[in-house]
């Protein structure tokens, strides 16, 4: 049903925290989402005209680049952004046939492909791009925060996490429960001032943004001399005048 | 937003189709329209093809246009499954008063009353129609309270010329039907002139700075973008072609809906016999032509939030 159900008792509220401080943009993350999805709960991920001039396809995950703020507190932030889960979702609200739904147990909001009917009216819903449509298969496809990973038995427990923080090199990417207070993903969100994107919305992201640290603008001592020595002089003299100096010396 | 042609196509189509009925059934009840078992037929008659033809079109954007039927069944909270069920319930009471009227020659006493009710479903149809662009949030130019006003009142605008011009080739017009229609067209130019300069002069209060949550660092830019080719959602959501010629676009779009068919409609009521059915005619399919260049528009201006993830500086 696409009626939102009021979440269970317990029932945990699965998210990603994003520590865009440290992204360092390589875009390993949509990469490795890509590699895994494509053969995971919604695959395939078609790709389009490959090896062409207009090659388009589906992702769940891709990294924009910002700059914010101005001269010397102006910083390049990264920016990866994939499904932010909402506890208020209209992505699934909208759907006409109850094919978007989100998950009572863990929040988790995903597509059944086989009741979708593509009017992509969900994509038009979601402020935050979440949704791309796979025009080989004609259904919304979407961030399944990798719940063929995150429960999967056959994996060994550290891997039981989506293929994107599993795979940042940074470890930029975590994910956990952002309804349990306790978890480690809440605390960080508590420490860092964690903060959700286009609030006004009012969708109720479950997904946090770390943001970048103050930049240092004063460098301490590190006990290294505050100038090199020059280089000797013979360093930068012509092999004549080396050799000379070398003669001489002696 | 991209205008695909179908969706357009069916809200102008389906929104005529609808205000036509909806007239038809309100003037036919108060004995403005003949009574005869044919003008049902005239009347209705192009109602339903433009109802149907809409509703056809509008699969066609689909997906799986075969799992169409599936869309009925979250009336709880889409607004697009209100829309299926409120389009197809109307066609019972539709039925029931066409068939009634053109075939048994009786429209009134109860089918006049159930004429009534499917003029209330029709109304209610264009209602949900509007209400699927007034409830996204993500756009600012449709989640405002000008859409709804617009879409009804220009279904009963080209529903109403529609009628006007039917009853002036049938040849025995009552003025107060075309009286009706300029009502219609005026109200639906004035409420389009207030939609025009609510989206000039209002923005989303989503920007940059609030889609990436990095305000506080200052003014936000866009720098790099994550692919080098436009992904689904730009070529969906970041259409532009028809903004940069909105100017142009807007005065066809108020001289084809709203000024000719006025005039044609103001001349048909001081003209008698041909010119005045041709003047009717003429107003119509102008005004028909018009709705199709607004609806256009209506897609074409409306700015998704998130192309704010993609270098838009405002929506």
């Amino acid at each position: 049903m696409t009626s939102l159900t009021a979440p269970l008792p317990g029932s945990k509220k699965l998210g990603l925290v994003i520590d865009l401080d440290t992204c360092v943009g390589c875009h390993a993350c949509a990469v490795n989402c890509k590699e895994w999805n494509t053969g995971g709960h919604s695959a395939p991920l078609p790709d389009f005209d490959p090896y062409g001039a207009n090659v388009s396809g589906v992702w769940f995950n891709r990294i924009h680049t910002f700059e914010a703020g101005e001269g010397d507190s102006s910083r390049t932030v990264h920016f990866p952004k994939s499904c932010l889960h909402c506890e208020t979702p209209a992505c699934v609200t909208v759907c006409p046939t109850g094919a978007s739904f989100k998950r009572a147990e863990d929040g988790i909001v995903l597509v059944n492909p086989d009741t979708c009917i593509g009017c992509k009216l969900c994509s038009w819903a979601c402020p935050y791009g979440a949704r791309e449509f796979d025009a080989d298969e004609g259904v919304m496809k979407k961030c399944t925060l990798c719940i063929d990973r995150i429960y999967n038995e056959n994996l060994a427990e550290n891997e039981r996490v989506p293929a994107c923080v599993s795979t940042c090199p940074a470890s930029a990417r975590h994910f956990g429960d952002l309804g349990d207070p306790s978890s480690d993903v809440s605390r960080l969100v508590a420490e860092r001032g964690g903060f959700a994107l286009m609030p006004e919305m009012e969708y109720a992201p479950v997904n946090r943004y770390l943001p970048p640290r103050a930049a240092k603008t004063a460098v301490g001592c590190t006990g290294a001399k505050a100038e090199l020595d020059r280089p000797a002089d013979a360093a930068v003299l012509h092999p004549l005048l080396r050799w000379m100096d070398k003669v001489l010396s002696r | 937003m991209h205008p695909a042609f179908s969706v357009i196509f069916f809200t102008t189509s389906s929104g005529a189709g609808y205000g036509l009925l909806a007239l038809v059934a309100v003037a036919s009840a108060l004995g403005f329209v003949p009574a005869s078992g044919w003008f049902a037929v005239v009347s209705l008659g192009p109602a339903t093809a433009l109802i149907v033809a809409g509703l056809l079109a509008s699969t066609l954007h689909l997906g799986h246009p075969e799992r169409a039927w599936r869309a009925f069944s979250q009336v709880r909270s889409s607004w697009l499954s209100r829309e299926g069920v409120a389009a197809v319930l109307t066609f019972l009471p539709m039925a029931v008063f066409g068939i009634a009227w053109a075939f048994c020659g009786r429209s009134d006493g109860v089918f006049a009353l159930v004429g009534l009710f499917a003029a209330l479903c029709a109304t209610v149809t264009v209602f949900t129609t509007a209400m699927i662009y007034r409830s996204l949030k993500p756009i600012h130019q449709w989640h405002n309270r000008w859409t709804v006003p617009n879409y009804l009142a220009l279904s009963f605008a080209t529903g109403g010329l529609l009628l006007d011009a039917l009853v002036q080739i049938w040849g025995r017009p009552q003025a107060v039907v075309g009286i009706a229609a300029l009502v219609f067209v005026a109200m639906a130019a004035y409420l389009k002139h207030r939609y025009w300069n609510f989206i000039d002069t209002t923005k989303s209060a989503s920007t940059p700075e609030s889609a990436t949550g990095l305000g506080a660092r200052g003014k936000v830019r866009f720098l790099d973008a994550p692919h080098t080719e436009e992904n689904y959602l730009q070529k969906e959501m970041g259409f532009a072609i028809a903004r940069k010629h909105a100017v142009k676009l807007r005065a066809i779009a108020r001289h084809s809906a709203f000024h000719l068919p006025f005039l044609l409609t103001a001349a048909s009521l001081l003209l008698t016999g041909m010119p005045a059915a041709l003047a009717a005619v003429a107003a119509a399919v102008f005004g028909i032509a018009g709705t199709l260049v607004e609806r256009w528009l209506f897609f074409a201006e409306a700015k998704h939030a998130v192309t704010l993830y993609y270098g838009a500086s405002e929506v």
